[in-house]
C-alpha cells in the first residue's frame, strides 16, 4: 500500500542500521515516546538491530495506561447510573480501576458500547433521545481534535444528551515533566508522529534547547523509524540537539491549523492526572464554560470511593522509563493479557504488552 | 491509540468523504481536513482524516534516506 510499503524495505532498513552503526561512536539512551513506536519496535525487532551502544526506552505515550485509576473510577461509577450509556473506545474496557472495570460494570448489565469514532456515539445519542450518551474522552493530542469536532457538532444540531468525560492529555508537559524529575539521563527522543500532525514541531523546542536532549519527530514504519534513530545518533554525536522531523510526509513544522482551531475553540488547558507521576499542571484539556453543559463531570453527580492501586504493580516506574517490564514480579505470572493488573499489560500499547507480545 | 493509516479520497461530500484503503471502502469526516481532495491521501484517524500526505515531501524522505545510505556505503 502506497505510504506504508516502501517504509518496510527490508533491505533499506539494514542499510540504516549499518549507518547507524557507523555514526555511532558513544553510548546513548533514547526514549520512544509513544506506544506506537514501542509496538513498531518490538514487532520488527530493531531493538535487536540496533548496535549496542543505542539503548531504547519506552515512555508514557499510552493514553490508556496514562489514566489514572481516579479517573477510570469515575467512568465507571457514570456507567452505573440508570438511563446512561457509555461509549468508548475498546482499549478502556478492561483497564481495572480502583476496584472494578468498564468490562465487569457491562457484566453486571451496565450499557456500555464500544465505538471506532466519536462519529459513533454521535449516532447512539441520536437513535437515544431519551437516555444519556457519554463519550469516556480518553487521548492526546491526535484524538482531542476529533472530539472536539463531535462537541460542536452535537451542540450545532442540538444534540442534547450527548456528554463527554474530559480525560484528555497533552504530550509536551508531561516530556517536560519527565525531563525535569530528572530520573532519567536522556540523550534523545524520538517524539510522536500522529500527535506532531497535529501541533507540530515547534512545541518541542524546549527539549533541546532546555534539557539539551535532541528531539526528532518519527513516523510508524520500521524504516521511519531506524531513519529517526540515525538522525537522533547523528544529533547527539555532532554535539548539537536540536528538533528535525523524519515524519515529512504526515508532519509540518505549524502542525494541523484547522484541528488546532477546533480544539483551542472547545478546550482550554487545565491539571491532568498522570498514573505514575501525578497531578501535571497544565497537561490536560478541560471543556471551556461555553460547552460545560456537555461536561459528564459538572453534569451527572457521583460518589467515588477512595482511590486505591494495584498491589506490586510498577506501571507507574515503567511510564516513566525508570524500569522495565521484566523488572515487574507480576508481570507474565500474575499480569497477564487475559488478567491484567496493570494499564501497561491492557492496552496493546503498552509497554508490557508489547514486551509480552513480541516476547521480550 | 494514536494509530493512523493513510487512506485514499474517492470522493467527498460536504464534510464527509469517502475512503479506500486495500479495496476497502467507509465515510470519515474530513472536518479537520478542509482542503482534502478527490485523489488525495490522508491519515485516518478515528473516523476522522487528520492530515492530507504530502507526495512531495515523502519523495524528499526517500532521497534523503538514499543519500544518508549512500554516504554510508562510501565511508
Amino acid at each position: 500500500m502506497k505510504f506504508i510499503d516502501e517504509y518496510r524495505d527490508a533491505e533499506l532498513g539494514k542499510k540504516l542500521v549499518n549507518r547507524i552503526e557507523q555514526l555511532s561512536t558513544r553510548q546513548v539512551r533514547l526514549m520512544e515516546f509513544c506506544g506506537g513506536h514501542t509496538v513498531a519496535i518490538m514487532r520488527n525487532g530493531l531493538r535487536q538491530l540496533l548496535p549496542p551502544t543505542v539503548e531504547m526506552l519506552s515512555g508514557p505515550g499510552c493514553p490508556v495506561c496514562v489514566t489514572a485509576n481516579a479517573d477510570i473510577d469515575k467512568a465507571i461509577a457514570l456507567a452505573r447510573l440508570p438511563d446512561v450509556i457509555i461509549t468508548t473506545f475498546g482499549d478502556m474496557m478492561k483497564v481495572p480501576g480502583s476496584y472494578s472495570s468498564l468490562q465487569q460494570v457491562r457484566a453486571e448489565e451496565a450499557d456500555i458500547r464500544i465505538v471506532y469514532s466519536t462519529q459513533d456515539a454521535l449516532q447512539i445519542a441520536r437513535d437515544n433521545p431519551k437516555r444519556s450518551v457519554i463519550f469516556i474522552g480518553i487521548g492526546f493530542e491526535t484524538t482531542a481534535p476529533t472530539i472536539a469536532a463531535s462537541i460542536l457538532q452535537a451542540k450545532e444540531e442540538k444534540i442534547e444528551n450527548f456528554y463527554v468525560l474530559c480525560l484528555l492529555k497533552l504530550c509536551p508537559p508531561v516530556m517536560k515533566a519527565l525531563l525535569a524529575l530528572g530520573e532519567i539521563k536522556l540523550d534523545g527522543i524520538v517524539c510522536p508522529g500522529h500527535v506532531s500532525v497535529i501541533i507540530g514541531s515547534h512545541p518541542y523546542e524546549f527539549i533541546p534547547r532546555d534539557y539539551g536532549v535532541a528531539c526528532v519527530v518519527s513516523g510508524f514504519e520500521p524504516v521511519d523509524i531506524l531513519l529517526s534513530v540515525a538522525m537522533l545518533v547523528e544529533q547527539i554525536e555532532n554535539r548539537k540537539p536540536r528538533v528535525e522531523i523524519a515524519y515529512r510526509r504526515g508532519v509540518k513544522p505549524e502542525g494541523n491549523k484547522k484541528a488546532l482551531e477546533l480544539m483551542g475553540r472547545v478546550f482550554e488547558s487545565g491539571d491532568a492526572d498522570w498514573r505514575g507521576i501525578g497531578v501535571i499542571p497544565a497537561s490536560g484539556l478541560k471543556l471551556r464554560k461555553e460547552y460545560a453543559p456537555l461536561d459528564a463531570e459538572r453534569a451527572f453527580s457521583i460518589t467515588l470511593e477512595p482511590v486505591r492501586e494495584a498491589s506490586g504493580c510498577i506501571c507507574g516506574d515503567i511510564l516513566r522509563g525508570v524500569k522495565i517490564p521484566a523488572d515487574c514480579k507480576l508481570f507474565r505470572k500474575v499480569c497477564l493479557p487475559e488478567h491484567p493488573v496493570g494499564p501497561c499489560m491492557v492496552s496493546s500499547e503498552g509497554a508490557c504488552a508489547a514486551y509480552y507480545q513480541y516476547g521480550v | 491509540m494514536c494509530l493512523a493509516v493513510p487512506v485514499q479520497v474517492v470522493s467527498i461530500q460536504d464534510t464527509e468523504a469517502e475512503v479506500e484503503i486495500g479495496g476497502v471502502r467507509r465515510r470519515v469526516s474530513i472536518m479537520l481536513t478542509p482542503e482534502a481532495k478527490v485523489g488525495d491521501y490522508v491519515l485516518l484517524h478515528t473516523g476522522y482524516a487528520i492530515n492530507v500526505i504530502d507526495e512531495a515531501e515523502a519523495q524528499e524522505t526517500l532521497k534523503l534516506l538514499t543519500e544518508m545510505i549512500s554516504f554510508g556505503e562510501d565511508a
